[in-house]
């Protein structure tokens, strides 16, 4: 197995056994997580391909370029992986969070406003801990917000800081 | 004052300088990649803001608040804070979903997120911008934008490279170069503070390398829109002059849906190809906007 060469993108192998850079997810992989984790189909994911830069960060990506290719983004920072829990990032929760048919949480105003100010809060939830894409209601329909790690009863906002506000209205 | 100079070329020219001196009201354009315009306002609606629409593109919000970054809709990427007349210049390329678009000087990227909504967030746009320290903010507002299409590279324009790209040319390049923003005014009461001929003159020699890189990096047949917020000739029309004779192009009619005036032919004692007149100048009197120059150029098969 090749080592993971830094600073540039490849794009992920199709399946395990496609696989050249020990450690790196397949595509088949990141799918099924999507699947499992959240239960978006993965028909969503099929005019995209996932690429990893440096070790353990996904982008996922609609156009079409040379793999590998050494540029600064290529398409959505999508999530974090190898490590034991894969994490989403908050942007594409909000991309394709909308897909999603579990271990979503939707709150109400007051508890969205003190989502996206980063802060913490104690929260009733029966579903599963971890990772969970938090959502809010805006203009007669739900719309997800971004990424909630629930445990112990509390639900910690994972709102990068340059994207925390206080809401003004 | 610097703006006299361009006394010989706008009527009404009182009208204008009263303009310029006029702010700018907070416009936002709607991410149609998230959300559409009826789902914005009734957001907004119901967040208690006051708003109108452009009357020349709906997607176009004019906000009665200074803070829309502080609102649901901007939390969501539902909005993108964009001076209204800056729109023009990723209409005026006409894309298609599908297209490989080059965006040569992209940041901060309100008009790369524009073009990336304009091509349904299919094919592939290109963002480059070579000051590595507005790269983040170029990145960051396509991330909340949604925008998947988009591969971002930092590199001087004038010498970008298609190697990385299997030396496939582009459909479609927008050129908003960097300039003396004299067009900015009603935003930047200061933009003219720092002022000065030799800076325009240097800032024109980049923008030709900028554009004649950008024609020879798109197929023949493919469209290049050039655009800055300046109204000074040396760096609008003088670059159109130069960038036909030394690269295979010509200037194309293209309608605006804003008042326009043509591009001018003589300058200080310059004359320009004729075909410059087929940009269009926008002084700020005109439709109530900020002041800026934009052309459209095909390239020669």
């Amino acid at each position: 197995m090749a080592d993971n060469v830094s600073h540039r993108f490849d794009r992920l192998p199709p399946t395990p056994a496609d696989r050249v850079v020990s450690e790196r997810p397949s595509r088949q992989e990141v799918l099924e997580w999507w699947n499992e984790r959240f239960g978006v189909d993965p028909a969503v994911f099929e005019d995209y391909s996932f690429w990893e830069k440096g070790a353990g960060k996904l982008w996922v990506f609609a156009g079409d370029v040379p793999t590998p290719i050494t540029v600064e983004a290529v398409g959505l920072t999508a999530l974090r992986v190898r490590q034991e829990h894969w994490k989403p990032t908050t942007d594409a929760v909000q991309r394709f969070g909308q897909h999603a048919t579990k271990n979503v949480i939707e709150l109400s105003d007051s508890e969205a406003r003190t989502f996206i100010a980063g802060e913490d809060q104690q929260l009733a939830w029966d579903g599963d801990w971890g990772y969970l894409i938090v959502s809010r209601s805006i203009a007669g329909d739900t719309e997800p917000l971004g990424v909630g790690l629930y445990l112990h009863g509390e639900l910690r906002s994972q709102i990068p800081k340059g994207r925390r506000r206080e809401i003004d209205e | 004052m610097v703006l006299s100079r361009y006394r010989p070329l706008i009527e009404e020219f009182e009208a204008f300088l009263a303009a310029c001196e006029r702010p700018l009201p907070s416009v936002v354009r709607v991410n149609t990649l998230k959300a559409t315009v009826d789902r914005v306002r009734e957001a907004l609606d119901s967040g208690g803001y006051a708003y109108e629409s452009c009357e020349w593109n709906p997607e176009l919000l004019r906000l009665e608040t200074s803070r829309p970054g502080n609102s649901w809709p901007y939390v969501h990427g539902w909005i993108y804070g964009q001076e209204e007349v800056s729109a023009l210049p990723a209409l005026v390329l006409d894309l298609k979903p599908g297209d490989r678009v080059f965006d040569a000087c992209a940041a901060p990227g309100s008009k790369t997120t524009q073009l990336a909504a304009l091509m349904e967030d299919t094919g592939t746009l290109v963002a480059n911008d070579a000051n590595l320290g507005r790269l983040s903010a170029l990145r960051s507002n396509a991330e909340r934008c949604g925008v998947t299409n988009c591969v971002v590279t930092s590199t001087d324009a004038q010498t970008f490279s298609l190697d990385p790209f299997n030396d496939e040319p582009f459909d479609h390049a927008l050129v908003d170069v960097p300039c003396s923003c004299e067009g900015t005014i009603r935003k930047n009461p200061t933009a003219l503070d720092e002022w000065s001929l030799d800076r325009v003159t240097g800032i024109a020699g980049v923008q030709r390398g900028i554009l004649e890189r950008a024609v020879q990096m798109t197929r023949a047949g493919g469209t290049v829109v050039y655009s800055t917020c300046t109204f000074a000739p040396e760096e609008n029309e003088a670059v159109l002059d130069h960038v036909l004779e030394t690269e295979p192009c010509r200037l194309v009619e293209f309608d605006a849906p804003l008042t326009t005036r043509p591009g001018v032919t003589e300058w200080n004692g310059e004359q320009y190809d004729p075909s410059v007149q087929r940009a269009k100048r926008i002084y700020p009197h005109l439709n109530d906007t900020g002041g800026f120059f934009c052309a459209k150029l095909e390239v020669d098969a």
